[in-house]
């Protein structure tokens, strides 16, 4: 397994996942992935060369349905739930424009 | 006034029968609810109005001769993570607070469809994280046992329920363990059915190759019960498997004669001896039922925490990228879209859900793919294989569910690790989406329950309620 996860990673990570952390939070993260990764080295003891990785338990492929018109959610209740909508969207802020 | 019956079973006979309305059985429900939630605190919402409207048409119907369903009457609590159309679910989390879905689980239209009365939505840890009820957004939840102690987790609300009486059953879901182990900690029957047996179509995802619903009660015969109404193909879910519930209501009445029942001799260490105690109980009890004892081994046990510790919060950072201030939940305003993604999720989401969610995208990000969540699902398959080799010599398994009895509040939140230890013995049925159900079986440190897991193959629902019966029986 790699080496121990740096701070600079763990910010990283946090733009990824779109999470704002603030410093201490980094900083406390570090520590805890930190440690779990350690523990999780416990499978560095396993041969695992020619071991088939398990993606999903029961395995089931191209699952079909009729294509049949039934009725969709109800515009009005789903719309009712959105932070913000206009004209029967939903409304975010400016996607591009601004600087980092 | 005659006091209404305490299982599942006998509500829903009593009330088709006549012998009780369903509304006497809520008004008793509701009753224990006013009596100890505030101490409790089991719920996030109890839907008073709505139960009590819903009692009323059962008995109506009843009165009328229609056929009331095979739950009539009873009233059921429904973990906060499953979709109740109209009705506030969180998640226990504040980047949901307020959201009222557009549509039901299909869990939650199976159980209305035969007669069962809704008192509410339960606490959890938030977004189903954790093994105490702690990591609620709202307040933990606390054990009716011993109020000083967890209920154990993600399901706490859920098992507090019926443990305080509130509800004769309750659904929860179970990712790595989270109906299983606060069924163990509050001295119920909790059930985690083979994966895609029970449709997950409006339950909340967190590990979609790991999470099934399934119920508590406070009998194997309830537990079956609920599972023939739950369980069973669902076009809406496309890893629901094409076929029929299980017949389990017959099932119990059976003996377990001729049984084979594995006893692993490579466990992972760790237990408490007043735990294994009742498990060798429990081999006993099963033994002199008429079942023999196999010795089976499961070396990749152990490592099936590191593997969870890595699939679960890979899924968990994937589905959890749905919360981003768009289209329900909250949202903090900011000037542009990618600032106002960080700025919710920071707000929205607490420090577990955050921790697994950045340990899940580091494990899935460029460069560490193979590290991690290759090596644990490698470690998947390596678990799912043992299972196998020692099923081909017995027909269930049994472990503890929980290496320890209820603990206290507060003895694991500073250690993450020590928390997710509490998950050992339920997490490889997930990882390799067999089934499992932990039965009360006595008493261990302070007169607190115990509970004996027993382990099964996919689709091993019967033999495992067998076994089940026998232990309650015994």
């Amino acid at each position: 397994m790699p080496d121990a996860i740096s701070r600079e990673t763990v910010a990283k990570v946090a733009r990824l996942a779109r999470l704002n952390l603030s410093d201490a939070e980094v900083d406390r993260m570090t520590d805890q992935l930190a440690g779990m990764l350690e523990h999780f080295r416990d499978v560095d003891a396993l041969d695992l060369s020619s071991v088939e990785p398990l993606t999903q338990p029961v395995p089931l492929s191209n699952v079909l349905r009729d294509d049949v018109v039934v009725p969709s959610l109800d515009r009005d209740e789903v719309f009712g739930s959105a932070p913000a909508t206009q004209d029967g969207r939903f409304r975010v802020p400016p996607i591009v424009g601004f600087e980092e | 006034m005659k006091s209404s019956p305490r299982t599942a079973v006998d509500i829903a006979n009593s009330v088709a029968s006549g012998a009780m309305t369903a509304s006497a059985v809520l008004e008793e429900h509701l009753a224990a609810i006013a009596a100890r939630e505030s101490e409790i605190h089991a719920f996030n919402l109890v839907t008073t109005d709505q139960a009590r409207e819903r009692a009323a048409q059962i008995d109506a119907d009843a009165k009328a001769g229609k056929t009331v369903g095979r739950l009539a009457g009873v009233p059921i609590a429904l973990k906060d993570n499953m979709c109740t159309r109209g009705v506030e679910t969180t998640c226990s989390s504040k980047i949901l607070a307020g959201w009222k879905p557009p549509y039901d689980a299909t869990v939650v239209s199976r159980l209305a469809g035969e007669g069962a009365v809704f008192v509410g939505k339960t606490n959890l840890d938030e977004f189903a994280m954790g093994s105490s009820t702690e990591n609620s957004a709202f307040g933990p939840t606390r054990n009716p046992l011993d109020t000083s102690r967890v209920p154990g987790g993600s399901s706490g609300g859920s098992a507090a329920a019926v443990a305080a009486g509130f509800a004769a059953a309750s659904l929860g879901s179970d990712t790595g363990g989270s109906i299983r182990q606060p069924a163990a900690l509050c001295g119920l029957v909790g059930v985690k059915p083979t994966y895609g047996v029970v449709s997950r179509y409006g339950l909340v995802a967190f590990g979609s190759s790991l999470d099934q619903i399934g119920p508590f009660t406070n009998t194997v015969a309830d537990a079956a019960l609920l599972m023939e109404v739950i369980a069973g193909h669902d076009p809406l879910d496309s890893t629901s498997l094409p076929q029929p519930a299980p017949s389990l209501t017959e099932v119990v009445t059976q003996d377990v004669r001729g049984m084979r029942i594995g006893r692993i001799t490579d466990m992972p260490e760790g237990s408490s001896p007043d735990v294994l105690a009742r498990l060798e109980a429990a081999f006993d009890a099963l033994r002199a039922a008429g079942a023999t004892v196999v010795d089976v081994q499961m070396p990749s046990m152990s490592y099936g925490l590191t593997a969870y510790y890595l699939v679960a919060p890979a899924e968990a950072s994937s589905n959890l990228a749905r919360f981003d201030g768009v289209r329900y939940g909250l949202r903090v305003d900011a000037k542009d879209l990618n600032s106002m993604y960080g700025a919710t999720r920071a707000a929205g989401f607490g420090d577990e859900v955050k921790r697994r969610i950045m340990l899940g995208t580091y494990a899935l990000s460029a460069g560490y793919y193979d590290a991690y969540y290759g090596k644990a699902l490698k470690v998947r398959r390596l678990i799912a294989d043992d299972f196998a080799k020692a099923y081909a010599k017995c027909d269930v398994i049994l472990t503890p569910t929980s290496p320890t009895v209820a603990f206290k509040f507060g003895d694991k939140t500073a250690n993450p690790l020590a928390m997710y230890l509490c998950d050992v013995f339920t997490i490889p049925t997930n990882l390799a989406g067999h089934a499992a159900m932990s039965v009360p079986f006595g008493t261990g440190e302070a007169g607190l329950p115990v509970g004996v897991q027993i382990l099964a193959p996919a689709l091993g629902e019967a033999p495992m309620f067998r076994a089940a019966a026998a232990l309650e029986r015994a």
